[in-house]
């Protein structure tokens, strides 16, 4: 398959690998912020082919797990109603809120249906204009864009029966929150490639300056993930701590300024609660005060609940990367895919979901 | 900023008081749903074998019986449609247990206002596909429901068979040192019918895989009599649910541990492509025109060989194998030499966000 193939070819990995494997001189603790990221690690073993010396520990940049319980909670309220068509991503359908998940709600009758973008769920308010159609706008700057192209034409049609439960979240912010927490282990991050497509990579220049930790915004495949591990390591080997770009096929130090502007007509900076890790001041979006009329939560008139929590899940250390999902007394027994307890199992990008999913044959005594 | 880390977990969720259409996946809701409801209440050991088949002996004879029912959407596909797809399903399951088949049944359930057309075609295409398998449809029901009750057209198919003599085909017979063969490329029934449902939004020129499987089953039968009917182990028909569900299923009936070779199973250029596009894995996408045998290693080449001279298994290959390191478990080796487990998964696959 041309243009994935080639960062897909073990020669190749072979050669990384090894020239890691000679400039590596001591144990070093690298972070990929992004779940598609880990996925990548953990499906094709990436981990397994580094030395001894190279630990990878997994942010906390798995949307569909950072997304709060109460948002969920919302969105099985509205999606509830019948006169709304609920629209979402595939991965949230399964998510559980604290009493159901939206697959449950579709089977209680709920109209709840799976897209692939939200110009979707635009398209499915001017075909049934005595419907409400809501989207769910769950995501890191990646989706952010369309979500706000999706509401920017809402407006422009006069659509009254579109609207979007927000939960957009930021990447930066998080960032920062890792390496100012006490138990911060991270010397240098693969950055998320698709969220510096649209944002560029400027403000992680500033995190590497303040903080004095190398980045490297990395691509999704595993070549990308071994280049950038590399590049990474370069970097602390050599006591260097910039930002560079393996991923320079997709991102330009200013991304994508047409997304961007869109993004930012619609939406401002907000604090934002994280599942598994807690609020985050100005770490998300919420439409501006223009774009009011087309916020689902004051649509349908939501309120905040709270959820009780099970306190042997390590969900927050995991997201930090002080401890890896082997490490939770509950991971693989009493906490699974099928019944998450924490943020990280519930969707397959999750660290916890990715190491159980793919490899908990050879991490512990399961089985 | 706040720097407060809070251990904020949800509750999990408990057991679900109603039908998800997860239960239909063929992955562990699937599973649950069959042993929590059926396999509890109908208490039956042939049942409790868990193959595609019953087979069970009349008067000295064994037979095959399965059924199967089709609620395909849309009806027509590239490639096929649900009449074909009715009768080569059901005429699978019997091949998968070493059966040809002989009768099948005919059950519709009818939408009101469907298209008298419509259903003229699928009648003809049922005809049709029975005819090529050597099966006779010999009974048949027929019931319509109010418009809005149905979604045009459902269709059950039962089958009836005689296992050859000799053969005893059975997830459980399989053990560490079999291998593991697939008879084509892999999720080119599923992607077909994904391209072509509404939303979508792609072109391919993908075709459905439905076909009926008994003169390859035959052949690989044959081939294997000249060692040992029995060096074919098992046979299944990876329909919903894919290779991985299919194989899963095996490894937990035999207690055994199957470990595939990644880079040896044969998916096409445009099927992974469209994969990838759709962010869905093509081990878990569906097939209705081929087969995995768990065969001995002594007999494997035999049986490989009159495959690969046959229509319908000229693609085929030896995938993996099976081990007696981590029971029940399916695993493959990647291109990168390291393992990973290729897991039963609860529902339907499920697009990533990103």
């Amino acid at each position: 398959m041309k243009f994935l193939d080639e960062y897909r070819d073990p020669k190749v990995a072979e050669a990384i690998v090894a020239d890691i494997r000679r400039h590596v001189s001591k144990p070093r603790v690298l972070m990929e912020i992004c779940g598609g990221q880990t996925h990548t690690l953990m499906r094709y073993g990436i981990d397994n082919l580094l030395p001894r010396e190279v630990e990878l520990v997994h942010g906390p940049g798995c949307p569909v797990c950072v997304t709060p319980l109460e948002i969920l909670d919302k969105a099985v309220e509205i999606a509830s109603h019948p006169e709304v068509i609920f629209v979402s991503y595939g991965d949230m359908l399964r998510v559980p809120g604290s009493k159901r998940d939206l697959f449950q709600v579709k089977a209680a009758g709920g109209d709840v249906r799976i897209a692939y973008s939200p110009m979707e769920a635009v398209d499915l308010a001017r075909k049934n204009p005595d419907r409400q159609v809501v989207f769910f706008a769950v995501g890191f700057e990646t989706t952010a864009p369309a979500n706000a192209m999706a509401v920017w034409q809402a407006k422009r049609e006069g659509l009254k029966n579109f609207s979007i439960l927000v939960s957009h979240v930021l990447v930066p912010p998080a960032i920062r929150l890792l390496l100012e927490s006490h138990g911060n282990r991270v010397q240098g991050f693969i950055a998320p490639g698709h969220v510096c497509a649209v944002m560029g990579y400027s403000e992680y220049e500033e995190l590497a300056q303040q903080y004095r930790v190398p980045f490297v915004v990395t691509g999704f495949e595993p070549l990308d993930l071994l280049e950038g591990i590399r590049m990474l390591l370069a970097q602390l080997e050599e006591g260097r701590y910039e930002v560079e770009n393996q991923y320079a096929r997709s991102v330009t130090r200013e991304g994508n300024e047409a997304a961007r502007q869109r993004m930012f007509d619609v939406f401002e900076v907000t604090d934002r609660k994280w599942r598994g890790i807690g609020e985050i001041g100005q770490s998300g979006y919420r439409l501006r005060p223009e774009y009011a009329a087309f916020d689902a939560e004051t649509r349908f008139g939501v309120s905040d609940t709270r959820a009780a929590e099970p306190p042997e899940c390590i969900a927050a250390l995991v997201l930090q990367g002080i401890r890896k999902p082997v490490d939770c007394p509950v991971f693989g027994t009493r906490c699974t895919p099928e019944k998450p307890m924490g943020a990280p199992m519930v969707s397959s990008e999750g660290a916890c979901a990715a190491y159980y999913r793919y490899r908990r044959h050879d991490l512990t005594v399961l089985v | 900023m706040t720097s407060t880390f809070s251990l904020n977990c949800p509750l999990p969720l408990e057991v679900t008081d109603r039908v998800l259409l997860g239960h239909g996946s063929g992955g562990k809701l699937s599973a649950a749903l069959l042993s929590d409801i059926f396999f509890r209440a109908f208490q039956s050991p042939v049942l409790a074998r868990m193959d595609d088949q019953a087979v069970f002996e009349i008067g000295g004879t064994r037979l095959a019986f399965t059924t199967d029912t089709f609620v395909v959407k849309p009806l027509f596909f590239r490639g096929g449609d649900i009449g074909s797809l009715a009768v080569h399903g059901t005429v699978n399951d019997l091949a998968m247990g070493g059966a040809e088949p002989l009768y099948l049944s005919a059950g519709f359930i009818l939408e009101e206002g469907l298209d008298m057309d419509v259903l003229r075609k699928v009648a003809a295409s049922m005809a049709r596909a029975a005819q090529s398998t050597g099966a006779e449809i010999v009974t048949g029901d027929t019931k319509v429901v109010e418009k809005g009750c149905g979604d045009g057209l459902f269709i059950n198919t039962t089958g009836i068979g005689v296992v050859r003599e000799g053969v005893n085909l059975s997830a459980a017979n399989a053990r560490p040192g079999d291998r593991v063969i697939v008879s084509g490329t892999l999720g080119d029934h599923g992607m077909a019918i994904l391209s072509e449902r509404e939303g979508i939004g792609f072109d391919t020129s993908i075709v459905s895989d439905s076909a009926a499987l008994n003169t390859l089953v035959r052949t690989m039968l044959d081939a294997a009599s000249r060692s040992s009917l029995t060096d074919i182990r098992c046979m299944r028909d990876p329909t919903r649910g894919g290779l991985a569900s299919s194989l899963n299923e095996i490894a937990a009936c035999a207690r055994v541990g199957v470990e595939l070779i990644e880079t040896a199973i044969p998916i096409r250029e445009e099927v992974r492509g469209a994969c990838e596009m759709l962010g869905l894995d093509p081990l878990y996408v569906a097939n209705e025109g081929k087969l995995i045998a768990i065969v001995a290693p002594e007999t494997v080449d035999a049986v490989l060989a009159a495959m690969l001279e046959h229509p319908l298994g000229r693609e085929a290959r030896i995938i993996g194998t099976v081990s007696g390191k981590h029971p029940g478990l399916v695993t493959a080796r990647t291109a990168f030499g390291t393992s990973r487990i290729v897991d039963m998964l609860s529902g339907d696959q499920l697009p990533r966000i990103c």
